[in-house]
């Protein structure tokens, strides 16, 4: 059995809908993080600037977090190769699905959307396949 | 100026909400995605904390004319559930498996000056742009931000 963590991970959700929420109401943005990534550096949109600024803010806080307190920042338990596959299936599921963790998980479902419905159940369905093979894979340990 | 302080300021919280909720660390998420084996159940949590707040932050903004700062809000407007939602999110689901970040914790995790999650976001660029070049035609124009 793992460490479970309900309290602060109950906490670190509120401070995400936090986040979400002042974006929302301050400057009419929702926070989809694949989104905002993919636009800031690939778009073409004339807006892009609060977008690299967004980002600027979450490159910060997990500096800022990972000079405060050890082991903040947890390591990666994949070997790098298997991880740069990860990044490319991230990068070009999160463009043809329309969001990711953030933008259908946690913006789209706020808003009620079903299209965020689907994506979410489709990314976590999918997402515990994975994690079942690979075990299978490797033996036993995740 | 007011904007890109905003901006900041959310991508700031969101990192802190990232790095307490354990989003950080790829063991949980991948043990959270563990179902059949020694399920963590940790990070469930993390989406009702941010569901709870963000759910009544739509409520109250609904009565909002405009945001506080801007002249409108930019909200997603597709509605279809169409193919490439279901095969997209599908794709994300096994890269998010496989190494145990989606976006918003590999760019916290850069902090850590460690390769993985640099490596993980060069694979995500990679993966962007070979969207743009492959599936994205000219006329469907600019990425938006969010289209969830």
């Amino acid at each position: 059995m793992h460490d479970l963590t309900l309290i602060p991970s109950l906490l670190g959700g509120l401070l995400i809908g936090l986040s979400a929420s002042l974006l929302l109401v301050l400057s009419g943005k929702v926070a989809g993080i694949s989104g905002i990534f993919a636009t800031a550096v690939l778009g073409r949109a004339p807006d892009r600037a609060w977008r690299w600024w967004f980002l600027a803010g979450l490159v910060a806080g997990g500096i800022l977090l990972s000079v405060l307190r050890v082991g903040a920042i947890g390591p990666s338990i994949r070997p790098l190769p298997v991880v740069l596959v990860a990044g490319v299936l991230v990068g070009f599921g999160t463009r043809l699905g329309g969001g990711c963790t953030s933008g259908h998980g946690v913006c789209g479902l706020s808003r009620l959307s079903k299209r965020s419905l689907v994506a979410t159940l489709t990314f976590m369905a999918c997402g515990a396949i994975t994690v079942l093979l690979t075990r299978a894979w490797l033996g036993a340990q995740p | 100026m007011i904007q890109a302080l905003v901006a900041f300021g959310s991508g700031l919280l969101f990192a802190i909400g990232l790095v307490v909720s354990g989003m950080t660390q790829p063991k949980k998420v991948i043990g959270f995605l563990d179902f059949t084996g020694a399920w963590d159940a940790s990070l469930a949590f993390v989406m009702i904390g941010a569901l709870a707040v963000h759910f009544a932050a739509y409520r109250i903004v609904s009565r909002f004319k405009a945001p506080v700062f801007a002249p409108v809000f930019e909200l997603p407007t597709a509605t279809k559930l169409d193919r490439r939602l279901v095969i997209g999110s599908g794709i994300f689901g096994v890269g998010w498996g496989l190494a145990g970040y989606c976006p918003g914790p590999v760019l916290a995790s850069i902090g850590s000056a460690t390769l993985a999650p640099v490596t993980l976001l060069i694979g995500m660029l990679a993966g962007a742009f070979l969207f743009e070049w492959v599936v994205r035609s000219p006329d469907e124009g600019t990425s938006s931000g969010a289209a969830a």
